[in-house]
């Protein structure tokens, strides 16, 4: 067992992405993970906050940091924006002494302190390199044998930090979906926008970028879309009945995070891993594995 | 004498803004921009920007403060990173960007066209008082604002209706915030970081 702290992230927790809070806690033991819960943690502030005032923003991001470093774990999230607003945090401090030593000053009045030592990841980017795709294969009971899915991972999973995938072409979750046995679809926007938050105050010009995304999935034959981000997954989700009203389309595209189908593929039990939440449903597409899972239990 | 007058003033005024640009954490980059435009190119919203992030490079380095500050640009840059990564000058176009939107709030020139600034300060608010985000408190936040600043018309949030209300019957949407048992850290840290004047 491995062990990590764990920061869902409000949407992942009980908000918007709910689905994926909960079947990333119905697949972490199968995987060997133990995520321990940061006690307490703040929201990460997000693109608003970064955007608003850098001094507190990157201190009320720091205050996770902080209380992250007395686990000596590893930081783990679920939402690609918490990763890269942790991360940049992270970086601005490494790179701007005089930065780090004001949010010290701040952080000094509620009685923390970050020195610098936390590592921030992403939890596909753990399961992929930590547990490995080997293991997961192993471990398939299930294989989503015929079930065409478009690997989605949106911006900030892979950008702007290099390192874990290639942030021009990824190719990790191509893997994973191959590993599950499922069929993996061409997706050539694989890692473009989806216009993120600003679906709330731009929406016009978010369901254009949503659009297209759904267009390239559809026409490459995608039953599904599978994804890494909560934000992508409501977006793509709950708006398609907005982009199909604006652009008269008729997409019909289930969009599940990439842990309900790892749990799928395992065997866990279907109601464990929160399939009925996608305002788009899963259960025809679903329904030759969610049976097979049922009738093994 | 006028003449030279005006020119001082302009390079002053020119001067200034670069350097404030260059002071910003994320501005310095823009000293490496070999104006490719490159970061044009692969933005997705760089047709509804006023000036493409190229051109608004080129606009800080002449001094067009209040062309730039005053500008929708930044306010449709979805953090995409795109530019970031594709940059062959290692220019932090996405952190200008950000920085850009705390420049023109800090000086109180941002445009009334844009909307983003209020989605932006409902999210913010949420977490100041709770120290998380309350996605359904800080949609209706920002909705009633925008539709109280004339910049949304009451009838077009109907359109939002299904979406909502979909949202919610899938069990995805929190009635009541939740609130931290740190909250008053989260004031705390607040204040203090407004007490020490920000990063400047």
């Amino acid at each position: 067992m491995k062990y990590y702290s764990y920061f869902p992230g409000c949407s992942s927790s009980e908000g918007t992405a709910v689905a994926y809070g909960i079947s990333t806690r119905a697949i972490s033991s199968a995987l060997g993970m133990e995520l321990i819960e940061l006690e307490d943690w703040n929201c990460c502030g997000s693109t608003p906050y970064s955007s608003t005032d850098e001094l507190q923003s990157v201190s009320i991001a720091t205050r996770d940091l902080a209380l992250a470093e007395k686990t000596g774990l590893d930081l783990v999230t679920p939402c690609s924006a918490c990763y890269t607003v942790l991360n940049r945090a992270n970086s601005q401090l490494q790179q701007y002494p005089d930065l780090k030593d004001k949010v010290n000053e701040v952080l000094a009045g509620v009685g923390l302190e970050y020195k610098g030592g936390v590592k921030v990841r992403h939890l596909f980017e753990v399961i992929y390199n930590d547990v490995g795709l080997e293991f997961i294969e192993s471990k398939v009971t299930n294989p989503l044998r015929g079930l065409r899915i478009a690997p989605y991972y949106g911006c900030q999973l892979v950008r702007p930090e290099p390192g874990f995938d290639n942030p021009h072409n990824p190719q990790s979750l191509d893997h994973l979906i191959t590993s599950l046995g499922a069929e993996l679809v061409p997706f050539p926007l694989k890692d473009r926008c989806c216009g993120g938050s600003l679906v709330i105050s731009e929406m016009d010009l978010a369901l254009g970028l949503i659009q297209k995304l759904l267009e390239s999935a559809a026409s490459n034959g995608a039953q599904c879309i599978i994804t890494v981000c909560p934000l992508c997954q409501t977006n793509l989700d709950a708006y398609q009945v907005l982009v199909n009203g604006k652009f008269r389309t008729r997409y019909n595209l289930p969009v599940l995070f990439f842990t309900q189908l790892i749990g799928l593929a395992l065997g866990i039990e279907p109601k464990a891993l929160a399939l009925d939440k996608g305002v788009v449903s899963a259960e025809k597409i679903l329904a030759p594995f969610t049976k097979v899972a049922e009738t093994a239990m | 004498m006028g003449k030279t007058g005006h020119n001082q003033t302009a390079t002053i005024d020119r001067d200034s803004f670069l350097e404030e640009v260059y002071s910003v954490p994320g501005g310095e980059s823009i000293r490496w921009c070999i104006q490719c435009g490159t970061c044009s190119g692969s933005c997705p919203n760089v047709t509804r920007m006023d000036f493409s992030p190229r051109k608004t490079i080129a606009l800080i380095r002449t001094g067009k403060r209040h062309d730039v500050l005053n500008s929708n640009s930044m306010w449709v840059c979805a953090s995409c990173y795109l530019c970031t990564v594709r940059c062959p000058k290692d220019v932090k176009i996405t952190e200008l960007m950000h920085a850009l939107e705390r420049l023109s709030v800090a000086h109180g020139v941002t445009s009334s066209r844009v909307s983003t600034p209020a989605m932006y300060r409902a999210f913010v608010d949420s977490i100041k008082s709770n120290g998380r985000t309350h996605e359904l408190g800080m949609m209706m936040k920002y909705y009633l604002s925008a539709i109280f600043t004339g910049k949304m018309n009451p009838f077009a949030t109907i359109k939002m209706l299904p979406v909502a209300l979909k949202l919610f019957t899938h069990g995805r949407m929190s009635i009541k915030p939740t609130k931290i048992k740190g909250a008053e850290q989260i004031k705390t840290i607040v204040e203090r970081a407004k007490a020490l004047g920000g990063v400047q």
